[in-house]
């Protein structure tokens, strides 16, 4: 029996942890790719209303988006309390829709481009004037595939 | 000198215990920064632009499902004022015609629904008979597709089926120019 029970038995093996960075990296990896960091900073205060009949928006690189609602707090001052439009990350005037569609899809490759679709995210108490003004240059500018960003229902 | 050469070999190695520490550092930089927020929404094919008005008045009367909305969010479907809650079951009714009413429409083929609505009328309003009407037609798709497949109308459904539901009960929604009368 001696002959089996060598020292060794009496202290437990040590775990390797030679890999464990391995499988670090490897999460890491997969978060950095999956990130989307967010790429605008909010300037007007946007609370989308509920709806049902929702769909999912696929491919966030064919999706940009259009903020309506009043400035917050910080930017009062310099923007007043109208509602207004934000586009990426600065505040801006309707004219300046078509630029931004131009410049969304350059980046696309021309195969996708009718597949690009804007999200309008607008605050539930706007009241319909701006967002029609958006629609009109939108149509006017042949970007048809709007999305009205809602929030699911809760009863 | 051969003493000399094993100690050389053995600070030459780098450590590289702290490896783990500093891609776990990465890790929740990345985990926290990270915003899994899926956006979701009611997705609209706008027609394309026009100078000209369509003009709906040439329309016969019983096929076109008129729903009003003034600047204090009241609607006023086909002449009488309507709750926001009882639009969707109306709007079927008018599609579908079960009863085959004559002031209702001839067929769902032939179905409009035309919105119009005010510069004052608040967004929440008008995404919810948006969304009211788009529930409507959801539904009569889920009839439909639950009739003669047994099964509810999904994406998931082959394009053939979708087709062939989605023309028996077309999606036509007309928007006209809004009135002028509450803008802020």
């Amino acid at each position: 029996m001696s002959k089996f029970s060598d020292k060794g038995g009496k202290e437990p093996p040590k775990v390797s942890t030679a890999s464990l960075p391995d499988i670090v990296f490897m999460l890491l990896f997969f978060f950095m790719v999956t990130t989307v960091l967010r790429d605008a900073e909010l300037k007007v205060a946007v609370s989308v209303p509920q709806a049902t009949e929702l769909t999912k928006l696929e491919q966030k690189s064919l999706v940009h988006y259009l903020y309506v609602g009043r400035p917050t707090q910080k930017y009062q001052s310099l923007y007043g309390t109208r509602p207004t439009l934000q586009l990426g990350d600065k505040i801006s005037g309707i004219e300046d829709i078509p630029i931004f569609i131009e410049k969304h899809k350059i980046k696309v490759s021309e195969s996708q481009h009718g597949r690009i679709t804007s999200s309008l995210r607008v605050d539930g108490d706007v009241t319909m004037g701006i967002v029609q003004d958006i629609k009109t240059k939108l149509r006017k500018s042949n970007q048809l595939r709007v999305n009205y960003s809602a929030k699911p229902r809760q009863d | 000198m051969a003493k000399k050469s094993v100690k050389d070999r053995v600070s030459n190695e780098i450590n590289a215990g702290s490896m783990a520490d500093i891609a776990f550092l990465l890790l929740i930089f990345f985990l926290v920064t990270t915003t899994i927020d899926v956006d979701k929404g009611v997705l609209v094919k706008l027609p394309p632009w026009s100078d000209e008005e369509p003009d709906i008045t040439k329309l016969n009367k019983r096929n076109v499902f008129s729903v009003l909305v003034n600047a204090q969010n009241q609607l006023l479907v086909r002449g009488e004022p309507t709750k926001v809650e009882d639009l969707k079951d109306r709007t079927k009714e008018f599609i579908a015609n079960p009863q085959r009413r004559e002031d209702l429409s001839e067929s769902p083929k032939k179905a409009i629904i035309s919105l119009k609505n005010d510069r004052g009328t608040k967004y929440k309003t008008y995404l919810e008979v948006y969304n009211e009407v788009k529930a409507a037609y959801s539904e009569l798709w889920n009839e439909e597709c639950q009739r003669k497949y047994g099964q509810d109308y999904s994406d998931d459904l082959p394009v053939a089926i979708r087709k062939e539901i989605r023309s028996k009960f077309p999606l036509v929604i007309s928007e006209a120019e809004p009135t002028n009368f509450g803008e802020e």
